[in-house]
């Protein structure tokens, strides 16, 4: 796996992101009703994917690292928690730059907006955790928020609907819906998922390797003063 | 009574206890000796099923893992240099809490023995919070020891204690390991530590360096022992 | 059973010596519906509109509250060792903190919900009795999550401030049924119509109740 993240995944992750800027910006054609303001789609739907993808990594290390007790599995759901607030963090502002042109507002108390917001909310809280509570406490402490926070998601995001009735969107969130008529559209979104993906992987392997640098820095440190 | 092997424990990179050995068997009390950050209380709270071991295996009363933990919780005794009790409750609250917590028969009236044998009878209807620190560790050995346990684990019980209470202390605890029953107890003083315990075990940065009998002769030769292991410690100014 | 009541008990004892958590609640409850009434134009109908928000934002805070003492008496002279040295279940420790927290968080709703219904100028009709049961439903959710969450809290050195920022965003679904509830109600609606939504905060609660049950042995084991 080091070697594979040493060597090729970089190379990998350039020509793939390489190759989405040409897709959005060169291949694909204007959206007929959007305009150009339409390709930041292409960004955006990869960055939720991403973000959801990270929680559910944080899921995964939280669970194993509770199970079997493994900083390493530990170092893989600290790590997805800061991916999952970076690319939530892009996603919140590439989403705002897209609707203040087609829906005319920069924000408004859409579902799918809330739920994102709060996702968000509930990770930045994750990682100041982390830092408040240092050590192998702060990995368990972690780890429970890690799986409550991802056993919440499903039920904020069916929380946010019942409030629509109270908040009408807008305009109908169309992401998905009228934007990948064209086959190129489509190419182009899957050469930007593939993109997103890589570039995640690449970023976790190399957090989590940060962070067990770190660990190991400390233990030197500590056996350094010991003798 | 508690057979521990190899016991390691470590706090992120520090190995707070490295490789202990040690077994204690009915009616042996036995003292824990060594300076601040030499493990003594790590060793404790893991003997007393309050932190698991990184490695080594630990049977309490013949029996180890997760049953084995349940049973020692039921059949140990703990008082660590804090009491454990609620401030806002008066000692015979406290007591009787803990009583039932235990599935002690007739709380009320075990408790209000408790506060006579530990001489705090007189305050036993005010808050906790407002008696004196010999006194609320007075609440606390008889909180450890209201349920009968047939070992006491005990950590720095020694500290803040004036003449009276230290006597009380060494008193009751005279009388517990009479009756059969067993205990460990750590100190960094030496005197008070062999006026309940006829054998050490010494520790020094989480390896135990002395376990043995001290009475008599051999007293001379653990002084001797312990002086060398303290005086050619190096970065031990605290010890 | 034994060991739950035994540890509700003395959560009860200790707040009939100290009076302070009770107190601190509804006085908090209270304040928060003042200063929210004043967000509004007593005379316009969006105070109408406002006022189940404003009832679970008093109810929500009080919670919070409620949550951020209930593990600091375990905390002073380290009682929680006391209780994970004994032979008592550690999921019963999470089940008896949940209940006295609850017991005491209801008890402040039955001062606060009547303030709310004067403050506000709601109709006194029997739909009251459904939003009282929501208020319960929703202080049984805050006190399920939060009693997990407390346990985190209360042992780092951020422990005033990590609580609510940890709790409020994971409370949300509970928050909207909650507020979506008491708006049917007081619209005029019949009980069943917020039926729905009661049974979704019952849903919450047993969700919160079962993965705290699971979760606190790794929260307070070393």
């Amino acid at each position: 796996m080091r070697r594979w993240f040493d060597t090729v995944h970089p190379g990998l992750t350039l020509v793939a992101m390489a190759a989405a800027i040409f897709f959005v910006f060169v291949y694909v054609p204007t959206d007929r009703d959007q305009g150009i303001i339409q390709r930041i789609f292409y960004f955006h739907v990869p960055l939720a994917m991403m973000t959801y993808l990270s929680v559910a990594t944080v899921a995964l290390g939280s669970a194993v690292y509770l199970w079997r007790r493994d900083r390493a599995w530990d170092r893989v759901a600290h790590g997805a928690a800061e991916l999952g607030v970076l690319f939530c963090s892009l996603v919140l502002i590439t989403g705002p730059i897209w609707g203040k042109p087609v829906w005319g507002t920069w924000w408004t108390w859409d579902a799918r907006l809330t739920a994102t917001l709060i996702l968000w909310l509930i990770y930045a809280g994750y990682l100041l955790l982390r830092s408040v509570a240092p050590g192998e406490q702060g990995a368990r402490y972690a780890a429970v928020l890690g799986l409550v926070g991802a056993l919440d998601i499903p039920g904020i995001n069916r929380a946010v609907y019942w409030l629509r009735t109270i908040h009408p969107a807008v305009i109908q969130n169309r992401d998905g819906s009228t934007g990948l008529a064209d086959p190129r559209m489509q190419l182009a979104f899957v050469v930007c998922l593939i993109a997103f993906a890589l570039l995640f992987a690449w970023l976790l392997w190399i957090r989590t390797e940060n962070l067990r640098l770190q660990d190991s820095v400390e233990e030197l440190r500590q056996r350094a003063l010991h003798t | 009574m508690i057979d521990a092997n190899g016991l390691v424990r470590r706090f992120g990179p520090l190995v707070a206890v490295d490789r202990v050995n040690l077994a204690v068997g009915a009616g042996e009390a036995v003292a824990l000796f060594g300076p601040n950050g030499a493990g003594k209380s790590t060793l404790l709270r893991m003997l007393a099923t309050l932190l698991q071991p990184d490695a080594g295996t630990l049977a309490w009363f013949g029996r180890s893992g997760h049953g084995g933990r349940r049973d020692a919780r039921r059949r140990l005794g703990l008082l660590s240099h804090q009491s454990f009790l609620y401030p806002d409750l008066t000692p015979a609250q406290n007591l009787a809490f803990y009583a039932r917590l235990y599935g002690v028969e007739d709380p009320q009236r075990r408790a209000a023995e408790w506060l006579r044998r530990v001489g705090v009878a007189g305050w036993g209807q005010r808050p906790l919070r407002t008696l004196s620190r010999g006194r609320e560790q007075g609440c606390a050995l008889a909180r450890a020891l209201i349920h009968g346990p047939e070992m006491i684990l005990l950590d720095e019980p020694f500290t803040g204690l004036d003449r009276g209470g230290v006597d009380m202390l060494i008193d009751v605890l005279r009388d517990f390991v009479e009756r059969g029953s067993s205990l460990i107890l750590s100190t960094h003083d030496v005197e008070l530590g062999l006026a309940v315990c006829q054998r050490a075990v010494v520790l020094r940065r989480g390896r135990k360096v002395w376990d043995g009998i001290v009475g008599g002769a051999a007293r001379a030769e653990f002084d001797e022992a312990y002086a060398r292991i303290f005086a050619t410690a190096p970065g031990n100014s605290h010890a | 059973m034994r060991e739950i009541l035994t540890l509700v008990r003395k959560d009860l004892d200790v707040e009939v010596r100290t009076k302070e958590t009770l107190a601190s609640l509804l006085l908090l409850g209270l304040l928060t519906l003042l200063v929210l009434s004043f967000a509004f134009d007593p005379t316009s109908a969006m105070r109408a509109e406002a006022a189940p928000g404003a009832l679970w934002v008093a109810v929500t805070f009080a919670g919070v509250l409620a949550l951020g003492r209930a593990f600091l008496i375990e905390r002073e002279n380290d009682c929680l060792e006391g209780l994970l040295a004994s032979p008592v279940d550690r999921g019963n420790i999470y089940l008896a903190k949940t209940l006295s927290t609850f017991v005491l968080m209801a008890i402040a709703q039955l001062g606060i919900v009547p303030v709310f219904v004067l403050f506000f100028d709601v109709e006194p009709t029997p739909a009251l009795v459904g939003v009282l049961a929501a208020v319960m439903l929703g202080v049984l959710g805050l006190a399920a999550l939060g009693s997990l969450l407390a346990a985190i809290a209360v042992r780092t050195r951020a422990r005033e401030v990590l609580l609510p920022l940890l709790m409020l965003p994971l409370i949300v679904p509970a928050f909207i049924a909650g507020v979506r509830a008491t708006q049917d109600l007081l619209a005029g609606g019949s009980l069943a119509a917020a039926q729905p939504w009661l049974g979704s905060m019952l849903a919450i609660d047993v969700i919160f109740l079962v993965v705290g049950w699971l979760l606190f042995g790794a929260v307070v084991e070393e």
